[in-house]
């Protein structure tokens, strides 16, 4: 198997998918002759042409909403958002029109588009460029919503999205790219809504997604040598959740920690530890702990960046909680 | 002097603007006896600007519109009754009684919608025209919004790309003065609308928008431009709101007088003594057609009537598509008649051949092949 960066099998997907199905195209801004901002797309344009690497003017909402209208009438648009942070200029054509166009249409229509794009706290960029926006999409009726951690993954949910028949909002992780990981040659597809177990354990459960699951790797291998058997959840799909690997870690382990890099309030892990209290409630021998962003916006200087968002020192800190662990 | 119009088309524009006429008066009066409810917009005094455009294009170019959209689909021949049905809120309309008044959908006859957010259609119709030209096709999409609309980001945005990518869309305006209860002039620095495609360099023509026949005559020849690769065209249609914003806008906010006045300009009887002058039909001709639509809209009101509510597992349908799930076509469930279904190449079929930006492309084959510039 190939060792690739997490663009680079991005990169593979959207290859084998345009070159599969003439449907598909992408569109973004410095996508084609820029190569891409982060390289997702790296040497596109030059295989496939200036109609089916579109590089779009700065016009979020306006090559979003143009994705949308093509969609509607069978092809398949991948929309590279430069940042998700920009996408918020979009939000209406992704939220009003592309996950509701079935629905009002009764039926009629279908919008098998993809939007991807980093999300995720950047090196230092401050408030409006560091920021986990997931759950704002996960909220929604008519998107999935899927946040790949390794190369492997990234890949095979990239193919899946663009195959799927709905609209897919893909975040990556910006500090993601450049990480390397084995990865499936060719026909490699992993499920949408199908969440994974990277590592299994006994004692206690982390569930997270995305960048975060690196940490949670981290203070994992610490706790092991403390003698703490961790298991480790990435949900990969937040919407919609699977439910049935949520309740077989926590009935398995019977605490869980869930690690998210954005906002408290309203966040996914809000509705992991809905399900987990309504329906594994006797399996619990702890209550949940989250660790997530803090609930300020992000800073410059560098210590009240890095303090602000979940750690492997503030992953161990909760696991020792639910463990009663305490000072130990 | 003989007229340049047949007959055939003549009556035929006619009828539907008739039938939307009466359509709407039945559907103020429903509205006013409970059975609609939420938001409906009228189009009375507008039928022209639906009539005419869809009369200069073919049945299978796209069309789409904004949040008063129950005029288009009749003027493309959409079934009244399943409209009716749609503002009832029974699972007999179009969209299952989903959508109501504000999303009237009708993909047999490629209309793309109704949309409830101003200006929100706008890149929609670009990105369809954009698949238009990815497969090699020569159709058109015909794109409704309102003068507010031309305010929204959407509208520059789009302008821009459809412009420079020279998209087959024909975006028409219709300029009824008045976003909601604000008159344009009072928020637009460009109250003429079609004086802002020169910023794009595009095309922008003003059309008499209470003239049915102005309109057939614009699209026909904003049709032609656009199927020949030439780029969008703007047309702002002039025209006027007999109504409300809503059925439940009073209109407090424009003199009696104005109303008076713009109701001397109503399209519909222009029509008829047009034809009438030009000795096309006679004045029996035209109450027999009368009479027909007005049975017909009888008829709609009785099926949207009769029809039931959508049955409440319909919650949990048309939310996301499930793997192999077939789209719905509801001429065919409801009435149970054989309808055309949109079909589009696979992607094994599909050659891409356009060049979105051609110097350039062309410049980077001639450094592959080694060639200086």
């Amino acid at each position: 198997m190939a060792e690739l960066m997490y663009r680079e099998a991005l990169n593979q997907a959207l290859a084998e998918e345009m070159e599969r199905d003439a449907n598909v195209f992408l569109i973004g801004e410095e996508v084609g002759r820029y190569n891409g901002a982060f390289k997702v797309s790296l040497g596109l344009l030059d295989r496939f042409g200036s109609a089916r690497i579109i590089d779009a003017p700065i016009s979020e909402l306006g090559f979003a909403g143009l994705g949308v209208g093509a969609a509607m009438v069978g092809l398949r648009p991948v929309v590279e958002m430069m940042t998700w942070n920009f996408a918020i200029l979009a939000m209406d054509q992704i939220v009003n029109n592309a996950a509701k166009l079935r629905h009002m249409s009764g039926g009629q229509l279908r919008c098998p588009i993809v939007f991807r794009g980093p999300g995720g706290a950047g090196g230092r960029l401050s408030s409006q460029h560091s920021q986990a926006l997931e759950a704002n999409y996960a909220h929604f009726p008519g998107l999935k919503v899927i946040a790949p951690a390794t190369p492997a993954d990234a890949k095979g949910m990239l193919k899946s999205a663009i195959r799927d028949e709905n609209p897919v909002i893909m975040f990556e992780g910006e500090r993601l790219y450049a990480i390397k990981g084995e990865v499936p040659e060719g026909e490699h597809v992993v499920p949408i809504g199908k969440a994974d177990v990277k590592r299994e354990g006994k004692d206690v459960s982390i569930i997270t997604w995305s960048r975060m699951y690196y940490f949670c790797e981290e203070a994992a291998k610490q706790l092991e040598q403390e003698g703490i058997s961790v298991e480790i959840l990435d949900l990969r799909t937040l919407r919609p959740l699977d439910e049935e690997a949520i309740l077989a870690t926590v009935r398995k382990t019977n605490r869980v920690v869930i690690v998210e890099e954005g906002w408290a309030l309203a966040g996914v892990g809000a509705s992991v530890v809905d399900i987990i209290q309504s329906k594994a409630f006797d399996d619990l021998d702890a209550p949940v702990v989250r660790v997530t962003g803090l609930d300020v916006n992000m800073s410059y200087a560098a210590n009240l960046e890095n303090a602000t968002q979940p750690d492997a020192p503030k992953i161990i800190d909760a696991v020792k909680k639910v463990l009663y662990r305490e000072g130990a | 002097m003989a007229s340049q119009y047949s007959k055939e088309l003549l009556l035929t524009m006619y009828r539907k603007m008739y039938l939307i006429r009466r359509f709407e008066e039945r559907t103020d009066q429903q509205y006013k006896q409970g059975k609609i409810a939420g938001f409906c917009h009228l189009y009375i005094g507008q039928e022209a600007v639906a009539v005419g455009p869809n009369e200069a294009i073919r049945p299978d170019d796209y069309m789409l519109s904004a949040y008063r959209d129950h005029g288009q689909p009749l003027a493309r021949g959409s079934d009244p009754g399943m409209v009716m049905a749609e503002l009832f809120g029974r699972s007999t309309g179009y969209s299952k009684g989903k959508g109501g008044s504000m999303h009237i959908f009708d993909i047999e006859h490629h209309f793309y919608g109704g949309y409830g957010i101003v200006g929100a259609q706008i890149p929609l119709a670009a990105g369809m025209a954009f698949a238009s030209r990815y497969r090699n096709e020569d159709r058109v999409t015909v794109c409704y919004f309102g003068d507010a609309a031309a305010n929204q980001g959407s509208f520059h945005e789009t302008f821009n790309m459809a412009a420079k990518w020279k998209l087959p869309v024909i975006y028409i305006c219709e300029n009824n003065r008045y976003g909601m209860g604000t008159a344009i002039g009072r928020v637009a620095a460009v109250p003429e609308i079609h004086k802002r495609a020169a910023a794009y360099n595009m095309r922008g023509e003003a059309v008499d928008g209470m003239d049915c026949l102005k309109m057939y005559e614009a699209v026909k020849d904003a049709a032609e431009y656009c199927r020949a690769g030439k780029g969008p065209v703007l047309l702002e249609a002039n025209t006027y709101r007999f109504r409300g914003h809503s059925v439940v806008d009073p209109a407090s906010y424009r003199k009696k007088e104005e109303v008076e006045e713009e109701r001397k300009n109503d399209p519909i009887p222009k029509l008829r003594e047009y034809t009438l002058k030009k000795k096309l039909a006679t004045e029996a001709e035209f109450e027999a057609i009368d009479e027909e639509v007005k049975a017909q809209v009888d008829a709609a009101v009785k099926f949207a009537d009769e029809s039931p509510e959508p049955s409440l597992d319909e919650l949990w349908r048309d939310t996301i598509v499930e793997p192999g799930e077939e789209d719905v076509r509801p001429r065919e469930r409801v009435l149970g008649m054989k309808v055309k279904w949109p079909s589009y190449p696979s992607g094994q079929e599909l050659k891409v051949t356009w060049d979105l930006e051609p110097r350039e492309h062309a410049e980077r084959e001639d450094k592959k092949a080694g060639l200086a510039r």
